[in-house]
């Protein structure tokens, strides 16, 4: 296969599939954060493969913007969602998301 | 041909890190494997003529996000707990090979150089600086993004504020 945007959006779905378990099968809050940037990372990837690959010989910087934006919501959603681990912690001294479970019917 | 020995070199660094992530125990040494894996994705911007985004990259991915996810698990850190897997460990793995196979068989199946996307936009050629015309793309009057980063910034005020309000200790008044 010729070396181009397919390899970059393979590269970018085998990170987003990592992610994507690490978020469903982890119970330390942190480290579904953790699996979350990965996942945000592997968008921007082929957000950024997208704007080099789709015009011939040139490089449309539409991806680029967008990829900046993601960065952008990415640093609020890191502070905001550390803040609301480093506030379950204080309340029940664990960030296992099992035992975060006071809003269960 | 030296871009794309770069490119495979990246691959195999960032899928490991990333993997090494989510199946170490120790949270700690899975969070400094994060800050090289997004190291490696600023590399592989800089593969794609992204030198702009491969700089925010490391600044704010490597260097402000890593430090808030070291500072978080040194607040919260329970040695004895460490990194876990729930019981979804395999109805997980299942979904996300699911989500993989789909991904796949979509870029596979579909012909990419049918799509053309170069009448709205800011192009420069593949090899040329992007600082400059990331600005343009981003405040043109005619093309720009001027409202949505207007709103990126609100969205960053809101968030520095509600991250305050919610690590603020309510029983100390002072």
């Amino acid at each position: 296969m010729h070396f181009g945007l397919e390899h970059y959006l393979i590269l970018s779905a085998i990170m987003f599939c990592i992610g994507l378990y690490g978020a469903l099968a982890k119970r330390n809050a942190v480290a579904i954060l953790m699996c979350i940037e990965i996942m945000l990372n592997a968008v921007n990837i082929a957000l950024v493969a997208f704007s080099r690959y789709l015009v011939p010989h040139a490089v449309l910087l539409t991806g680029q913007v967008f990829a900046i934006f993601i960065i952008t919501v990415a640093a609020a959603e890191a502070a905001v969602g550390l803040a609301i681990i480093i506030a379950i912690y204080r309340s029940r001294q664990s960030v296992d998301v099992e035992q975060a479970d006071s809003m269960k019917g | 041909m030296t871009v794309e020995l770069a490119f495979w070199i990246l691959a195999l660094v960032m899928v490991g890190a990333a993997l090494a992530v989510v199946l170490l125990r120790d949270i700690f040494r899975a969070a400094l494997l994060l800050v090289l894996c997004f190291f490696t994705v600023a590399g592989i911007y800089i593969t794609l003529n992204a030198d702009f985004l491969a700089a925010v990259q490391v600044l704010i991915y490597a260097g402000a996000i890593g430090i808030l996810l070291i500072f978080a698990i040194m607040l919260t850190r329970n040695i004895k707990e460490g990194n876990p897997f729930n019981r979804l460990k395999i109805p997980a793995l299942l979904v996300s090979l699911l989500v993989f196979a789909t991904i796949v068989g979509v870029i596979v199946s579909t012909d990419w150089t049918t799509v053309t996307g170069a009448s709205q936009g800011v192009v420069v050629p593949v090899g040329s600086a992007t600082t400059g015309p990331i600005a343009t793309a981003l405040f043109d009057q005619s093309k720009g993004f001027v409202l949505p980063f207007e709103i990126a910034s609100v969205l960053l005020l809101a968030a520095l504020i509600g991250a305050i309000v919610l690590v603020r200790d309510r029983n100390s008044k002072e």
